[in-house]
């Protein structure tokens, strides 16, 4: 699925959040439209935000690696944010935090907890 | 010793890219329809997904054939998948199973396709004839303690 990017002027971040399954049918699509953002924007971070994929392989590692490549021409950092538990281990497989930092945020947290059922 | 056959599934398509979803979409509820557990189903969705891409990326590379996908349960709980295309075919399987290697660079393969089908499975054979094709196939246990 096409993901939504948001930029923030003020601390030149660059979010795009994604979605659904990353394989090698849409990582193509999801390519063009972070690197159409990066070029506009140039971003001195960009945060690749997980929090709403539900599958992905190694194109989704080749993704992440791709970007990081990018902004690091620019002198730009990429970090990875919220993946979930098993795609956090396909990362770990990957040594994906060697080059990115992995993160977590509250404003994952919340909206995870939101949509929990209250017992 | 002989092992009974449980259940079987075989599915054939082209080689295009929207079948990788196709492929991880059978293949997990074939196995949620057995009993598998969730983490022993995700992980082969995961390795069946890195096959059949190679398979669609490499094998017929600029051509269009026929993938197939099957999947066995055995009574002794062993999960067997075979994907196969009649493609171009592996010169070197060795260097072609070592991380990191790609053909594809340029399209952003990371080449962990095989270390991704190697750890998520119990056990792994390639059979490849170049100009024939490629045959993969992938053993792994229904429960995680086998």
């Amino acid at each position: 699925m096409i993901p939504i990017t948001e930029y923030d002027s003020e601390r030149k971040i660059l979010t795009a959040l994604l979605q659904g399954e990353i394989d090698h049918h849409c990582a193509g699509e999801i390519r063009r439209c972070i690197d159409i953002a990066i070029d506009k924007y140039s971003p001195e971070l960009l945060a690749l935000d997980f929090s709403g994929v539900t599958f992905m392989d190694s194109s989704g590692i080749g993704l992440v690696m791709g970007r990081y490549k990018l902004m690091k021409e620019t002198g730009g950092e990429t970090i990875v944010l919220n993946p979930r538990d098993d795609i956090r281990k396909l990362m770990e497989l990957a040594s994906l935090g060697r080059l990115t930092k992995i993160a977590y945020t509250a404003h994952s947290a919340a909206k995870a907890s939101s949509g929990r059922k209250v017992p | 010793m002989k092992r009974e056959v449980k259940n079987k599934m075989k599915l054939s398509f082209i080689s295009r890219s929207e079948n990788e979803g196709l492929s991880r979409i059978a293949v997990s509820a074939f196995l949620s329809s057995a009993g598998a557990d969730a983490g022993v189903i995700a992980q082969l969705k995961t390795a069946v997904s890195e096959g059949v891409t190679n398979a669609i990326v490499h094998g017929y590379r600029g051509i269009t054939g026929i993938v197939t996908l099957e999947c066995t349960i055995y009574e002794n709980g062993l999960i067997r998948t075979v994907i196969r295309d009649k493609g171009t075919g592996i010169e070197d399987i060795e260097k072609a199973m070592e991380p990191l290697y790609t053909t594809a660079p340029e399209e952003e393969r990371a080449g962990l396709g095989f270390a991704i089908m190697k750890s998520f499975c119990d056990r792994i054979r390639v059979r490849s004839v170049p100009g024939k094709g490629t045959t993969v196939t992938l053993d792994k246990y229904i429960a995680e303690n086998g």
